[in-house]
C-alpha cells in the first residue's frame, strides 16, 4: 500500500529488507496480516527501545514498594530509573509503611570494582541497606558490566538470605540481554514466580478475589481500577506491581482469578500460575469506557454469580451516567480526529478503544518491544520462531503444585465461557481491533515516527518523551502515554474523562494559533503600481 | 515523604542512596548536542542511550537525539566493531549529520572495545566526520563525560596552522542554552570575538516553527572547532567541565587565557569580565556596569531577608561552587555544600571560597556523596533554603523547606533552560527566585495579624 512504500522508501537496501518485515499496512484480505517482532534492533536507527534492566527493574520489580531494590552497577542506570515512571505507591500498614519508591539504591561501582569484581561491595551494600531500612525483601538488579566481570548476584542473594533471613532475589538482567525491555520482563517474572508467589498463606477475605497483573499504577490507573472493582464487590489481593508489595504478592496464588492488563510484561506469570496453581486469567482492558464495561462483564460471567452480575450492571449504569455529559461534550469536539500511538507493549492497543469511545480512529500504531502475539493474538504463538537472542533468556517450567493446585471449573466450562466472549487464558492481540489501511510498526524508530507524522497526518500522536517534542514542533498534538505528562488516571470511567480533556487540550490549545508570526504572511513592501490595483 | 530516611547518620561504603550525580556517557551525549549537525552515538546497549536521551529531553523539553550501537549478548562477547560500522553507515544514511560523536559506555569499556582503531578502519563519507571519546561510567560522573567529549572533539578536529585567528575560544561548561546566549552577549559587549564550544543556544532550545528539523540552527560549527588550535586565547568556565580542555589547549596549542568558575553572581561574573577586558583591552561598557550595579543594589535591598539564612546547595561541582558564591554574596550561610561527583578538589576550592568570608558559622562541604546523606544532615540541623536539581523536591517536601531549582536536571519545571543564571542578569534571575522563595515561606507561615503588604 502506498503509505507503507512511502515510508520504506527512505531506506537503503539493507535496512529496507529488515524494516519491511516490521511494518505492515493492514489489509484484512484473504491472507492474514502478519508482522515480525522481538528481533534485534538495527544499530544506528535510533530505536525507541530500552534495555533488559529497564524491563526488569524499571517496569516489573521497581514499583514493589516494600522491596529494597538495589541496582548493582555504575551509577547511571539507578539514576535514570529513579522516580521517572510515575508508578504511584502509598504507604500502608500492611507493608509496615515501608515505601522505597522515592528512593534509589545503587552500588555505584568504581574502577577497582570492575577490575577486581563487585561482589564484596554488593555485600557491603546489602549489609548497610539492612542496617538502615530493615527491609523484608531485597532485590538485586544487575546492569551491563556485572555478568561480564563475573559477579554472581544469585549467589550473593543466597548468601544474604542464609545470613540475615531476609528474602533476597538476584536478577541477572544486564542491559545487553535479549533485544529490548522484554527480556527483562521475562527475567523478572521468573524471579517473582520462583521465589515469591505461593510463599504466603494469608487467605484473602471477600467472596470474589482477583490479582491485577501488568498494572503499574501509572498516574493512579490502578487505584481507579480498584475503586471500580471494589464497588462491584470484587477484592484485589495483589497488584503486579504498581503500588504492589512483596507482602501481598506472596499470597497471590490464593486469589480466585488473575486479570491481565499489560499482557506483554506479565503474561509469563499469568501462564505459570495457571499451570502451577490452576488459576485462570482473563485479558482485561480498563482503558476506555466500552472496554471497562466489557472487562467487568467478563469477570461477572466468569464468576457466574447472579448477585455479582447484577451489581456489576448497576455500577456500570451509575458510572457511565456520571460521566455521560462530559464524554458527550468531548466527543463532539474530537469526533473524526485521527491518532497515532507508539508505546511499549500494550497501550498502543488499549488506548485505541478509549479513542474510539471519543469518536477518534487510530490510523497508526506501534510497539517498542512487543512479540507477535501482542499484534496478532495468542493463536500465532506456535508459529513464532525462536532465535538466539530469545534462547538466551531462561524459560522456567513449572509443574502443578501438589498441595496448592486447584481449578475452579472443568475444561468444558472454560471452553463454554470462551465461546461466551470471556477472553480466558488467551489474548486476541492489537491488529484485530484496527481498521483497514492503518499502519502497524514494530520497533519504531525516531525517523519513522517523524515520517509517519508527515505521511499519515494524524491530529495527535501518543508516544513517549523522546518523540514528544519533535512531534509538537512539527505542528502535531502530542501526549505521553508512558507517563501521561503528570496527568491521570486515564483508566476506568473517571480516567476516560481526564484523558478526553487532555486530548482536547492538546489539539485545541490556543497556543497553536501563535506558531506562525504575523510577518510571515504579510509582505514588508506593499505599494500601488500603475493601474491602481494593489499588489504584494 | 522519604519516611524511611533516618536521622542517625552511619558511615557507608557500599550503598549509594539517592545519587547526586549520574554516569559519564550522558555528559558526552550532551556535549555533542552542542555541536552543529552532530549526532551523538552511544556505543553500548541501547538502554543507555534511551535513558540519556530521556533525561536530556526532560530537562530541556527538547528532542535530544542520539543513536546506539544496540549491543546484544553476541556483541558483548565478541566486541562491538561490526555494530559500530553498521550504526555509522545507517546514521549517515538516515539522519544525515555532518559528524558522529561516539562515546563508550560501561559495557563497551568493560569488554575493552578499541573505538579509536575501529574509526580509523571505517569508511566515512567524504566531508563527514566520526570522532570518539572514552566515557567509562564507573569513573567520575556525567561532568567527566562532558569533559572527555570536549577533549575528544578538540583532539580529533582542532588544528594549528600558526596563523592566529584573533578569536577567543570560550568554553561555557555544563550550562543551559540561556546561559550560552548571555555569555556570548557579554563577550560581544566586551568586543571579544569568540567561538563558543560547545554551544547549546538554538540547539537545545530551538524555536517552535511548525517544522521539526533534526538539527537546530545553533551548535558550534565544525570548521570553528577545527580552528580552535589557532585561537588567540581561551576562556574556560567551570573548572570541572572545562578545566581539562583548558589544559589541553595550553599543552597542545600553547594557547593561554583564563580558567574560571562559572560566572554566577557578582564576583565570579566580574572575573569573567576582567578576563575579557584583558583580551580586548577595552573598558567595560556603561551598560554592563549598570547591570552590575543593579544586581548589587538588589542584593543590598534584600539583605534583611537573606542575611544569615542557611542554605543547602547540591548538584554538579561547577554550578554548586558558583551558587555558593552568590549565596555568600547575599549574606547567606551555605550550611551544606554537596556534590556527588567524586572530585576532592571540589572540597578544597569550595572551602577556600567559604573561608574567604570569615563566617562564624560552620559549613560542611562534601564531594562524592549522595542526597540521602544531605537529607540526614538536614534532619539533624535544618536549613532555611534548599538549592539544587529537581531531585531535591523530595527532601524539600519531607522537611518542608523552601526550594529553588537550579542546575541539572530540572525535570519538573518549564522555562529554566531558556533563562540564564550566568552574568549579572542571571544573578538577578536567581536572586529573585531565592528572595521570592524565602518571603513566600514567611508569608505562608505568618499569623493573619502579621501578614503585611509592605516590606
Ligand atoms: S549501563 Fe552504564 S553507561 Fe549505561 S546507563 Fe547504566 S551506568 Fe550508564
Ligand atoms: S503498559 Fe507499556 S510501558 Fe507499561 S509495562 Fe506494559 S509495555 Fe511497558
Amino acid at each position: 500500500m502506498r503509505e507503507r512504500e512511502e515510508l520504506l522508501d527512505k531506506y537503503t537496501a539493507k535496512v529496507y529488507k529488515n524494516r519491511k518485515q516490521h511494518i505492515t499496512q493492514l489489509e484484512f484480505g484473504a491472507e492474514p496480516d502478519t508482522i515480525t517482532a522481538n528481533t534485534r534492533a538495527i544499530p544506528g536507527t535510533m530505536t525507541a527501545r530500552g534495555c533488559c534492566y529497564a524491563g526488569c527493574k524499571g517496569v516489573v520489580v521497581g514499583p514493589l514498594k516494600d522491596v529494597a531494590v538495589i541496582t548493582h552497577g555504575p551509577i547511571g542506570c539507578a539514576f535514570y530509573s529513579w522516580g521517572t515512571r510515575r508508578n504511584k505507591a502509598k504507604n500502608d500498614p500492611e507493608s509496615d509503611n515501608k515505601n522505597f519508591v522515592p528512593y534509589s539504591l545503587c552500588t555505584d561501582m568504581r574502577p577497582t570494582d570492575i577490575v577486581f569484581g563487585g561482589e564484596k561491595k554488593l555485600e557491603k551494600a546489602i549489609e548497610e541497606v539492612i542496617d538502615i531500612f530493615h527491609p523484608k525483601c531485597i532485590m538485586i538488579c544487575s546492569t551491563c558490566p556485572i555478568g561480564l566481570i563475573g559477579d554472581d548476584v544469585q549467589a550473593v542473594a543466597k548468601r544474604t538470605e542464609a545470613q540475615y533471613g531476609i528474602k533476597t532475589i538476584g536478577f541477572s538482567c544486564e542491559g545487553y540481554k535479549g533485544v529490548s525491555q522484554s527480556a527483562g520482563h521475562h527475567i523478572a517474572n521468573n524471579g517473582l514466580m520462583r521465589y515469591i508467589i505461593g510463599t504466603g498463606d494469608k487467605k484473602p477475605v471477600g467472596k470474589f478475589t482477583v490479582n491485577l497483573l501488568g498494572e503499574y499504577n501509572i498516574g493512579a490507573d490502578g487505584w481507579e481500577e480498584e475503586r471500580i472493582l471494589k464497588r462491584c464487590g470484587i477484592d484485589v489481593v495483589s497488584v503486579f506491581t504498581g503500588d504492589g508489595s512483596y507482602e501481598t504478592l506472596q499470597n497471590a496464588h490464593l486469589a480466585d482469578l488473575n486479570l491481565v492488563m499489560c499482557h506483554r510484561s506479565i503474561n509469563y506469570v499469568a501462564e505459570m500460575m495457571k499451570t502451577k496453581y490452576g488459576m485462570d486469567w482473563i485479558k482485561v482492558n480498563f482503558i476506555g469506557v466500552g472496554a471497562t464495561c466489557k472487562s467487568l462483564r467478563m469477570i461477572g460471567k466468569y464468576f457466574d454469580d447472579p448477585e455479582l452480575i447484577a451489581r456489576i450492571e448497576s455500577v456500570i449504569a451509575e458510572e457511565t451516567e456520571s460521566i455521560r455529559e462530559d464524554m458527550e461534550n468531548y466527543k463532539a469536539k474530537l469526533k473524526g480526529k485521527t491518532a497515532g500511538i507508539f508505546v511499549g507493549g500494550s497501550r498502543a492497543h488499549h488506548y485505541q478503544l478509549l479513542l474510539r469511545d471519543l469518536g477518534m480512529e487510530t490510523i497508526m500504531a506501534g510497539y517498542e518491544f512487543a512479540h507477535r502475539d501482542d499484534y496478532e493474538g495468542s493463536a500465532i504463538r506456535p508459529f513464532i520462531k525462536s532465535d538466539a537472542d530469545t534462547k538466551n533468556i531462561e524459560e522456567i517450567t513449572v509443574e502443578p503444585d501438589p498441595e496448592k493446585y486447584r481449578t475452579r471449573y472443568p475444561e468444558e466450562m472454560l471452553v463454554s465461557l470462551q465461546k461466551d466472549g470471556v477472553e480466558l487464558d488467551a489474548y486476541t492481540g492489537m491488529i484485530p481491533d484496527m481498521i483497514k489501511g492503518s499502519m502497524v510498526v514494530d520497533d519504531y524508530n525516531f525517523l519513522e515516527v517523524d515520517q509517519l507524522g508527515k505521511i499519515m497526518k494524524p491530529d495527535i500522536i501518543f508516544s513517549g518523551i523522546k518523540d514528544k517534542y519533535s512531534t509538537m514542533k512539527d505542528g502535531i498534538g502530542s501526549r505521553q502515554l508512558h507517563s501521561y505528562d503528570y496527568s491521570g488516571p486515564y483508566s476506568g470511567f473517571r480516567g476516560a474523562v481526564i484523558f478526553a480533556r487532555d486530548v482536547a487540550m492538546s489539539i485545541y490549545t490556543p497556543t497553536w494559533r501563535l506558531v506562525k508570526a504575523p510577518w510571515k504572511n504579510t509582505p514588508l513592501l506593499t505599494g500601488t503600481i500603475s493601474g491602481g490595483e494593489k499588489h504584494a | 515523604m522519604l519516611d524511611m530516611t533516618t536521622k542517625d547518620i552511619k558511615e557507608r561504603s557500599g550503598i549509594t542512596i539517592n545519587p547526586c550525580k549520574t554516569c559519564e556517557p550522558v555528559g558526552a551525549m550532551f556535549c555533542a548536542l552542542g555541536v552543529h549537525k552532530c549526532m551523538p552515538h552511544s556505543h553500548g546497549s541501547q538502554g543507555c542511550s534511551s535513558y540519556h536521551r530521556t533525561v536530556l529531553t526532560r530537562h530541556f523539553k527538547e528532542p535530544a537525539i542520539a543513536t546506539s550501537s544496540s549491543f546484544t549478548e553476541g556483541a558483548s562477547v565478541f566486541g562491538g566493531r561490526s555494530n559500530l560500522n553498521t550504526a555509522v553507515k545507517n546514521i549517515f544514511d538516515m539522519y544525515d549529520p555532518d559528524i558522529i560523536a561516539v562515546h563508550t559506555t560501561c559495557l563497551s569499556e568493560t569488554i575493552g572495545d578499541d573505538v579509536g582503531s575501529y574509526i580509523l578502519d571505517m569508511e566515512i563519507p567524504e566531508g563527514k566526520y566520526v570522532i570518539h571519546a572514552s566515557t567509562p561510567s564507573y569513573e567520575g560522573s556525567h561532568i567527566q563525560g562532558f569533559s572527555n567529549m570536549m577533549m575528544g572533539f578538540i583532539n580529533y578536529l582542532s588544528k594549528q596552522t600558526g596563523t592566529k585567528t584573533g578569536i577567543t575560544a570560550l568554553f561555557p561548561g555544563w550550562v543551559n542554552p540561556g546561559d550560552c546566549r548571555e555569555l556570548k552577549a557579554i563577550a560581544k559587549a566586551m568586543e571579544v570575538p569568540v567561538t563558543m564550544f560547545p554551544d547549546f543556544d538554538n540547539t537545545m532550545d530551538s524555536p517552535m516553527t511548525g517544522h521539526f528539523e533534526y538539527y537546530g540552527a545553533g551548535g558550534t560549527p565544525i570548521p570553528e572547532i577545527g580552528r580552535l588550535g589557532d585561537a588567540s586565547s581561551v576562556i574556560a568556565l567551570g573548572k570541572f567541565a572545562s578545566g581539562e580542555s583548558f589544559d589541553l589547549m595550553q599543552k597542545k596549542f600553547h594557547i593561554s587565557g583564563a580558567s574560571l568558575p562559572m560566572p554566577v553572581g557578582i564576583a565570579l561574573t566580574d572575573r569573567y569580565i576582567m578576563a575579557l577586558r584583558k583580551i580586548s583591552k577595552k573598558e567595560v561598557p556603561s551598560g554592563l556596569e549598570a547591570e552590575r550595579g543593579r544586581l548589587v543594589d538588589l542584593l543590598m535591598d534584600a539583605t534583611s531577608y537573606t542575611y544569615k539564612k542557611t542554605v543547602a546547595i547540591f548538584g554538579d561541582p561547577d554550578i554548586v561552587y558558583s551558587l555558593t558564591s552568590l549565596c555568600l554574596e547575599m549574606g547567606m550561610i551555605p550550611r551544606y555544600v554537596v556534590t556527588g561527583t567524586p572530585k576532592s578538589e571540589f572540597e578544597t576550592l569550595t572551602r577556600e571560597l567559604i573561608d574567604s568570608y570569615n563566617l562564624e558559622e560552620t559549613c560542611e562541604v562534601k564531594a562524592d556523596t549522595d542526597l540521602f546523606w544531605l537529607h540526614q544532615k538536614i534532619k539533624n540541623d535544618e536549613v532555611d533554603l534548599l538549592l539544587g536539581s529537581s531531585y531535591g523536591k523530595y527532601i524539600a517536601k519531607a522537611e518542608d523547606i523552601p526550594f529553588v531549582r537550579a542546575g541539572f536536571p530540572v525535570l519538573d519545571r518549564y522555562g529554566a533552560t531558556i533563562q540564564s543564571v550566568c552574568g549579572y542578569k542571571g544573578g538577578v534571575y536567581l536572586a529573585e527566585k531565592i528572595i521570592d522563595a524565602l518571603l513566600s515561606r514567611y508569608d505562608r507561615d505568618v499569623a493573619d495579624e502579621d501578614f503585611e503588604c509592605v516590606l
